[in-house]
């Protein structure tokens, strides 16, 4: 058994460090991008006019319905096959792009953290106590300014927890991505044990990559977190008494 | 009458043991296939399991005497879970080699189809010719391959200027040939022939030779059964001889390729 783990870390180790790249490529981007997309689609979703909220609600409504798997094989094999049967294409400069499974699986993660993370950022932007807002305007902030200074960063504060549990689900997810032919961790440990049959101790190794992945990750986020929430613990005395005061 | 029937089924397997311990042992045999390799195994529309590889292991089975039950399994999984039991012996072309070799056993092989690349009909390649690879014949293609097969090894360790797309299935693999994100597929002729005489397969062919260096392809696709199974091995090698002889494994050739002889001796 122990023999058999240094054969695979010895024999496969590049493998698993550019499935390491891949994975860290694919959950740095589509969360960068997710979360920048689930911006306009949370204040588009909070929308007091229908005709507004509609489209995201849809939006959010299908990507959080149905399953990741799905919807990647819904891009790759049913968005690819109609891109690759327009006339000429494949003769076009940018089939090299269009034929490349990693642009379809970057959009599929993009789209699904986007609906995940502005469903998170509705709840987070609908939980501003009203007379934060009420002040706002007092102060004559216009909506967009409101936003920026008051809504923002409370409902960075309120959503913390939750989109870093996003994000955690997101690594996960990409190792959805080996289905559609990419090699990244879960890629490289499933050739591995297509080439040794050894599926305890690929699985093992890419398993425990993911656990370090994770870790730093949660460490990261706990910093954030820290300085997300710096005005709240200088506060919360003061706000205790409050409290206790009231009641 | 139901002491009688006891009576009797204690002296049978009082015999059978005392015969041979081992074949009490496989009354019930469970075999797994993959249902993606068609015409080899595949589902049916109501998700059954048919084709070659199927009708053979009821056949063999049927020969063997032993009660068999046939399971789906994916490609990737399939010697673990061999290895984990959840199945006894694997019928779904998998080819004899020395790197399966040192976690299960074979039987004898019991069929032999060669590689070949299917393109778009007007290719041409030559990867294997006289014994020897040609490393840069593919230089610069795209080649979409059947993930954990003797073909994806093949071109893993011989051509490095290529870009190689492994699928779960060999099925999307021609899926992705068909829609133009691979250049070619390298499987075996017997599926391969099949696609391209199928109505998905129109405007494709075959575009190479056809070539198995054993290096890489082994001997032929036997069953895979785990090591200390080696009575299970002699039961179906005995039946699998029977089948040869008598004629029931031709049938079954003839039933799914009436061109191709998939045990040549």
């Amino acid at each position: 058994m122990f023999e058999d783990f240094i054969y695979v870390l010895g024999k496969y180790d590049t493998w698993l460090w550019r499935g390491f790249l891949l994975t860290i490529e694919l959950l740095v981007i589509s969360v960068t991008l997710g979360t920048l997309l689930a911006i306009p689609l949370a204040v588009a979703r909070v929308s007091k006019k229908v005709w507004i909220q509609a489209l995201p609600f849809a939006f959010i409504y299908v990507f959080r319905g149905t399953p990741l798997i799905g919807q990647l094989f819904m891009m790759y094999y049913g968005v690819g096959q109609l891109i690759a049967n327009i006339d000429g294409i494949q003769d076009h400069w940018t089939w090299v792009y269009l034929r490349d499974p990693y642009w379809y699986c970057l959009l599929t993660f993009v789209l699904n953290t986007a609906a995940y993370v502005a469903e998170i950022m509705r709840g987070g932007i609908q939980n501003v106590p009203n007379g934060e807002l009420e002040a706002a305007r007092a102060c004559g902030m216009s909506p967009w300014i409101t936003y920026r200074r008051i809504i923002f960063p409370r409902m960075w504060q309120m959503i913390w927890p939750a989109y870093t549990n996003d994000v955690i689900f997101t690594l996960k997810a990409t190792s959805l991505a080996s289905t559609v032919t990419m090699m990244e961790l879960t890629g490289a440990a499933r050739k591995i044990v297509a080439r040794t049959a050894l599926p305890y101790e690929a699985f093992i190794s890419a398993g425990v990559i993911y656990l370090i992945i994770v870790y730093t990750l949660t460490f990261g986020f706990k910093g954030i977190e820290r300085y997300l929430r710096r005005s709240e613990q200088r506060k919360e005395p003061k706000t205790g008494k409050a409290k206790a005061a009231s009641a | 009458m139901k002491n009688w029937i006891k009576v009797a089924s204690a002296a049978a397997v009082g015999i059978a043991l005392s015969a041979s311990a081992a074949s009490a042992a496989w009354d019930k045999v469970v075999v797994a296939t993959e249902g993606a390799y068609p015409p080899f195994n595949m589902m049916d529309d109501n998700g059954n399991l048919i084709g070659f590889d199927v009708d053979f292991a009821n056949k063999l089975c049927e020969t063997a005497n032993v009660e068999c039950e046939i399971v789906a399994q994916d490609w990737d999984g399939m010697i673990p879970g061999l290895l984990a039991k959840k199945y006894d012996a694997i019928i779904a072309q998998m080819s004899i080699t020395e790197e399966r070799k040192r976690s299960i056993d074979f039987s004898d092989y019991y069929s032999n189809t060669p590689a070949v690349f299917v393109g778009k009909d007007g290719m041409s390649i030559t990867a294997y010719k006289d014994g020897e690879v040609m490393e840069d014949a593919l230089d610069g293609m795209v080649i979409g391959v059947q993930r954990s097969t003797t073909h994806a090894n093949f071109l893993e360790d011989n051509f490095p200027g290529i870009e190689i797309r492994m699928y779960g299935t060999q099925d999307e693999a021609l899926l992705d040939l068909t829609a133009g994100r691979v250049d070619a597929t390298l499987a075996d002729s017997g599926t391969l022939d099949a696609w391209v005489s199928s109505e998905e397969g129109e405007g494709y062919g075959f575009v190479s030779n056809q070539f198995a260096p054993s290096e890489w392809f082994g001997e032929g696709a036997g069953i895979g059964i785990r090591k200390e199974d080696q009575d299970l091995k002699e039961i179906f090698n005995k039946a699998l001889a029977e089948m040869l002889e008598n004629g029931s494994y031709d049938e079954l050739n003839k039933k799914y390729f009436p061109a191709i002889d998939l045990h040549p001796n």
